[in-house]
C-alpha cells in the first residue's frame, strides 16, 4: 500500500511538473496575447521560413494550429470555443461555413494584394464577389503514373483507367466526391450532378473498375507510388507534386476532358480577434514573392498571378501542375450540395468499395 | 475461498455503509459519464435524420440495404477469422508460457507490443509486406518470386490477428495461473492421460479465460478501420468504415449511431453467449 501511494505520489508529480512545463511554453508562445495570429491551416501546407520572415517584419507572433479534413475543421469551429483569425477550408466547405453563419466578411478596402490574383480564380460560384474567402493554393485531380512500367501517352484519358490491361494495378483516393467525380466526367457528365439516375450509371461504371483497383486508401498513396508499389494512382495534384518530387519515374496527367478543381482559401471564422494581424498577414502573403516563395514550397499552384511569373520556369510552365487553356476550361469546381445529396454520393461510393 | 466472499462482505455492509458509498463514487461517476452517458447519446443520436427530424429512417434503412447487410456479415465473418487464428495461436502460447521458468518476463515481451501505438505497428507491416519489403525479399530470396501481399484478405486477417493476440493471451494465462495443480495431479493419480487431463481437467477450467479473450478479441474486430484502410487497401469493408465515413465525410450522425448501436446489441450477444457460466454453476467456484 505504501509503494502504490509512493508511486501514485510521483505519477501525479510528474503530471503537474508537465502540465506546468506546457503551461509555461504556452505562456510564452501567447495564444491570447495582442500581438499574436491564430491560423488553422493544413498541415505542412505553409513555409515555415514565412511566418519568421512575418514575425520579424511585423511583430506578430503565429500560432499554427493544424487539421487533416475540411469537416474536422468545420465541427471543431462550429462548437466554438476556438479562437482562430484565419482557417483555409476548401471551396465546398467556404459555402458551407458561410450558410452555418461561421465567417466574418473581408474588407476589401484594406486588402492591398487583390489585383495581383488570377481572375480565374475569384468571383467562383461558392463565393461570388470574394466576400468571405481569398484564394490560398489550387489544384486538380489527376492521374499519376510510373513511367518504368506505363509508357508515356499512353495514359491521357480517365477512360484509359479501365483498360483490362491494368488489372490491380490502380491506387484510388479514398474520397467518395472525386472517385464519384472521375466515373461522372468519364462519361462526360457533371461533377456536380444530382440526378440519381446518373449517379447509379457512373457507381455501375466504376464497379467495371474494381478489378483494377489494386487498393483504395489515402494520404498513404504518395509513400506507395514513391516505393513503386503500384504503377497508377488517382489522386491531388499537391500530392502528386510531392510524389514526383521523390521518385523521377512519376508523371502526372490532367485528364483533358475534365477534372475536378479545387481551390483552397483563407476564410475568418466569427470568432476571430486580431482584425489587424489577419489583414497583415492576407497582404503578407499576397505579395508575389511572398506568394511564390510559398508555392516553390507547398508545391501547389498559385493563384497569385504575379507569384506565378517569378516561379523558376521549370514550375510555371509544367503541364502538370499549370495545365493548358483548354484543360483548364473543362476543370469543374464541386459545389456544396445538400447533405442528402452528399449521402447519395457517399452510398453509391461505398456500395463501390463494398464490390469484390 | 471464494464462496465464503459474498457472505463476508454481507456482514460487512453495515458497519462501513458510508464508506462503500464514498468508495463507489468515483466509479460511479466513472460509469455515469462514460459508460451510460456516450451510449445513450449514440442511442439518442441514432434516431435522427440528416434533417435532425425524429425518425426511425436509420434503422429501415440498414435493415433493408443489401450493402449494409452485406457489409455487417463481411464484418462478423472477418472477426470470427481473426478470432479463431487469434485463439489458435493464444491458447498454447498461454500454456507453454505458464510452464516456464521467467513466465513473467516471458509475459512481459506478449504484453510489450501493446505498448506500441497500433498506427506505427501498421505502418511497420506495410514497410514488411511492400513490394521491396522484407517478405517479399526473402520469397524472392527461396525462389519463390515476389508476390503482392498488401492489400489481400490474408495480411489483413493476418495483421488484426497479430494484434489482438496480446488480449487473448492475458485472459487463457490468467485462468491457467488460477488452475488449482492439485486438480491436475489428481487427474494423473486417477490414471488420466495427459491429453485426457488437458481435455476434462485443464481446458474446461479455463475455457471463461478463453471466453474472455473472445470478448476482448471478437467486438473490437467487428469494427477495425484503420487496419482495413492501411493493410486490408479498403479491399474488406467493415462496420468501422461505414461509421467513421458517416461521422467525418457524410456527417450523418445519425446513421453512424445506427451501426454503433447494431454494434453495441451485437456485443452484448457476444457477452451473453460467451458469459453466463456462472448462473448454471458449471464451474467449481
Amino acid at each position: 500500500m505504501k509503494r502504490l501511494i509512493s508511486i501514485l505520489i510521483g505519477l501525479l508529480t510528474v503530471c503537474g511538473l508537465l502540465g506546468y512545463a506546457a503551461h509555461r511554453l504556452q505562456a510564452s508562445s501567447g495564444s491570447t496575447g495582442p500581438r499574436v495570429l491564430n491560423l488553422y491551416n493544413w498541415g505542412d501546407y505553409l513555409d515555415p521560413q514565412l511566418l519568421t520572415k512575418f514575425q520579424r517584419e511585423t511583430g506578430y507572433h503565429v500560432n499554427v494550429e493544424t487539421f487533416d479534413s475540411n469537416e474536422a475543421m468545420y465541427t471543431k469551429i462550429k462548437q466554438g470555443g476556438t479562437h482562430y483569425d484565419l482557417a483555409i477550408p476548401s471551396e465546398y466547405m467556404v459555402a458551407k461555413m458561410k450558410r452555418a453563419h461561421l465567417l466574418k466578411p473581408l474588407d476589401h478596402s484594406r486588402l492591398t494584394g487583390l489585383q495581383n490574383y488570377d481572375r480565374q480564380f475569384l468571383n467562383q460560384s461558392f463565393d461570388r464577389g470574394n466576400h468571405y474567402s481569398l484564394p490560398y493554393f489550387w489544384g486538380t485531380l489527376g492521374i499519376i503514373y510510373n513511367d518504368r512500367v506505363i509508357r508515356p501517352g499512353t495514359i491521357r484519358h480517365w477512360n484509359d483507367l479501365w483498360s483490362t490491361a491494368y488489372r490491380d494495378q490502380i491506387m484510388l483516393i479514398d474520397s467518395a466526391r472525386d472517385i464519384m467525380g472521375m466515373a461522372l466526367v468519364s462519361q462526360g457528365k457533371s461533377m456536380n450532378t444530382t440526378d440519381p439516375a446518373t449517379l447509379k450509371a457512373a457507381e455501375r461504371k466504376l464497379t467495371r473498375l474494381a478489378p483494377n483497383v489494386k487498393a483504395t486508401v489515402a494520404d498513404e498513396i504518395k509513400m506507395y507510388m514513391i516505393q513503386n508499389e503500384a504503377p497508377l494512382a488517382v489522386d491531388w495534384s499537391g500530392e502528386a507534386a510531392e510524389m514526383l518530387a521523390n521518385n523521377s519515374h512519376l508523371h502526372y496527367v490532367v485528364p483533358s476532358e475534365g477534372s475536378n478543381l479545387w481551390i483552397d482559401n483563407f476564410v475568418i471564422p466569427k470568432t476571430a480577434q486580431h482584425d489587424q494581424a489577419i489583414y497583415a498577414f492576407l497582404n503578407f502573403m499576397t505579395r508575389p514573392e511572398n506568394a511564390a516563395q510559398n508555392a516553390e514550397y507547398v508545391g501547389y499552384a498559385t493563384p497569385n498571378r504575379v507569384a506565378k511569373t517569378l516561379l523558376p520556369r521549370r514550375v510555371r510552365d509544367d503541364q502538370q501542375f499549370y495545365p493548358n487553356t483548354t484543360t483548364l476550361r473543362h476543370l469543374q469546381v464541386y459545389r456544396d450540395l445538400s447533405p442528402t445529396q452528399v449521402q447519395r454520393y457517399n452510398d453509391l461510393y461505398l456500395e463501390f468499395k463494398m464490390h469484390p | 475461498m471464494r464462496v465464503s466472499k459474498p457472505t463476508m462482505t454481507w456482514r460487512t455492509i453495515p458497519l462501513t455503509k458510508h464508506r462503500t458509498w464514498a468508495y463507489f463514487l468515483p466509479y460511479g461517476l466513472w460509469l455515469a459519464l462514460f459508460v451510460i452517458a456516450p451510449v445513450a447519446l449514440i442511442i439518442y443520436q441514432s434516431f435522427f435524420d440528416l434533417g435532425h427530424q425524429v425518425t426511425l429512417n436509420n434503422y429501415r434503412t440498414y435493415f433493408h440495404s443489401a450493402t449494409y447487410l452485406k457489409m455487417t456479415a463481411n464484418s462478423a465473418w472477418y472477426a470470427f477469422l481473426i478470432t479463431l487464428f487469434t485463439g489458435l495461436i493464444s491458447y498454447p502460447t498461454a500454456y507453454f508460457i505458464h510452464q516456464l521458468k521467467h513466465r513473467q518476463f516471458w509475459l512481459l515481451l506478449v504484453i510489450l507490443p501493446t505498448w506500441i501505438n497500433i498506427l506505427l505497428k501498421a505502418y511497420a507491416f506495410i514497410g514488411i509486406f511492400s513490394q521491396a519489403g522484407l517478405a517479399n525479399q526473402f520469397l524472392t530470396f527461396i525462389g519463390v518470386g515476389p508476390q503482392q501481399i498488401l492489400f489481400t484478405n490474408a495480411s489483413f486477417i493476418f495483421v488484426a490477428t497479430y494484434i489482438q493476440i496480446p488480449f487473448m493471451i492475458l485472459p487463457i494465462y490468467n485462468a491457467l495461473d488460477d488452475l488449482n495443480p492439485a486438480f491436475i495431479n489428481a487427474s494423473r493419480d486417477l490414471g488420466a492421460s495427459s491429453w485426457q487431463t488437458f481435455r476434462h481437467v485443464i481446458f474446461p477450467l479455463t475455457l471463461p479465460g478463453i471466453k474472455a479473450g473472445v470478448q476482448a478479441v471478437f467486438i473490437p474486430s467487428l469494427s477495425l478501420f484503420m487496419l482495413t484502410r492501411l493493410i486490408g487497401g479498403n479491399k474488406v469493408i467493415t462496420l468501422g468504415t461505414a461509421i467513421e465515413e458517416h461521422f467525418l465525410t457524410t456527417m450523418n450522425w445519425g446513421m453512424g449511431s445506427t451501426i454503433g448501436v447494431v454494434l453495441i446489441v451485437a456485443m452484448i450477444v457476444v457477452m451473453l453467449l460467451t458469459g453466463d457460466q456462472k448462473v448454471k454453476g458449471g464451474t467449481p467456484r
